[in-house]
């Protein structure tokens, strides 16, 4: 029960995106078309999850015996970094077709905010390793539910009539700000 | 006159913020009170500005090849520092910042900067431009912040401004307001250089 919690509110309630603002920089790049919203969500969730778990092992078997937890920035990064280059190789050996839809979205991923806060908070939040893996799944469905949701209203938006000035991150961050309305409709979910 | 130029870009014509569209994640989440905004300033501008210097000290002997990993390290230092120095002297703004500080390892402006500027450039002009992409940063942060705060509290850094007369309208305040002040103030932005541009 505890662990759905844990996931909803990650999912929904507070999600990474439209809660949080982590991860903006690709929610509003790569939020244009459909097709590369869905891959971009797919492979931060993937990467989010492993990044996380692999994170927390190393800051509860490494850093806390040690009395290194001030390292914790400095190694949660390069962490994040060699393993995005670990899961990239994997990925082009193990299955080319799926490599070929998230190929090009990994390297980004390397500075998406999203990845790095989501290692943080599971340190900040005091989860222990199975919360730690629910709450990154959460948090990476969620991001990719905002960006797919996002990338739904953009295409359409292409027929709008918008102001000149507006155009581009304007009208995005405009759009995100009333989907961020729309999901606070679920925080009575959970009391 | 060259390095003057250097220095005033990021004021308006790159701002950081408004122009680059990068360094979201701060600007949208401790812009809810100009107390954090101004926490968040400082401490973008002391990171800024020491890997810059760093960066542009050592750009001759770092291999192209680990250059972005080399950044990272640095950055990342420099973060750990002043994310150690507030907890120890400001105690209550380094919670209510909580993992916003350590997420300006991540933060775009800082990285974009070292990548672009920093490992080309000698070490006065990669300090100017690092002051000049904080005070472009602290720009924006400021009026973000000062919106958010009047409209959605009444107050500025605390100060009571508005009266009694005035219901606080709770939203900006709220992750919403964030999206929506952001929004608003890109398109000013964009209008008042279209203006200016055509005139």
């Amino acid at each position: 029960m505890e662990l759905l919690v844990i996931f909803i509110s990650a999912l929904l309630i507070n999600n990474f995106v439209l809660h949080y603002f982590l991860g903006i920089c690709p929610f509003i790049g790569v939020s244009n078309r459909l097709d590369s919203a869905v891959s971009m969500g797919l492979a931060v969730t993937f990467v989010m999850t492993i990044a996380a778990t692999v994170s927390w092992l190393i800051y509860y078997l490494l850093l806390v015996p040690y009395h290194l937890e001030f390292l914790e920035i400095v190694s949660f990064i390069l962490v994040i970094a060699s393993l995005v280059q670990l899961v990239e190789m994997f990925i082009r050996k193990v299955s080319p077709p799926l490599y070929q839809a998230l190929g090009i979205y990994l390297p980004l991923i390397t500075t998406n905010c999203a990845i790095l806060g989501v290692a943080l908070l599971t340190v900040l939040k005091k989860y222990n390793f199975i919360e730690t893996l629910v709450f990154s799944l959460g948090a990476g469905l969620g991001f990719a539910l905002a960006i797919i949701i996002m990338a739904g209203i953009r295409e359409e938006l292409e027929f709008a009539d918008v102001p000149e000035a507006l155009k581009g991150a304007g009208i995005t961050l405009i759009t995100a700000g009333i989907l961020a309305l729309a999901f606070m409709g679920f925080s009575g979910l959970i009391k | 006159m060259n390095l003057w130029k250097e220095f005033i870009k990021g004021w308006w014509k790159d701002n950081p913020v408004f122009v680059m569209v990068l360094g979201m994640c701060p600007t949208l989440a401790v812009t809810n009170t100009v107390e954090n905004a101004i926490g968040m300033i400082a401490a973008v501008a002391f990171v800024l500005i020491g890997s810059s210097f760093i960066v542009s000290l050592i750009r001759k002997i770092v291999p192209n090849q680990v250059r972005i990993a080399t950044f990272i390290v640095v950055i990342a230092t420099f973060v750990t520092m002043a994310d150690r120095y507030l907890a120890a002297f400001y105690p209550s703004l380094s919670k209510a910042l909580g993992p916003y500080v350590p997420l300006i390892v991540v933060n775009c402006i800082i990285l974009g900067r070292q990548e672009a500027f920093a490992s080309k450039n000698g070490v006065i002009a990669s300090l100017l431009d690092a002051i000049g992409m904080s005070i472009g940063f602290g720009i924006a942060l400021m009026l973000m912040s000062s919106v958010r705060e009047l409209l959605g509290a009444g107050t500025w850094l605390g100060m009571k401004v508005l009266g009694s007369w005035y219901i606080p309208w709770q939203v900006m305040v709220l992750p919403a307001g964030a999206f929506f002040v952001l929004g608003f103030l890109i398109w000013g932005f964009n209008s008042i250089n279209k203006a200016f541009s055509k005139g």
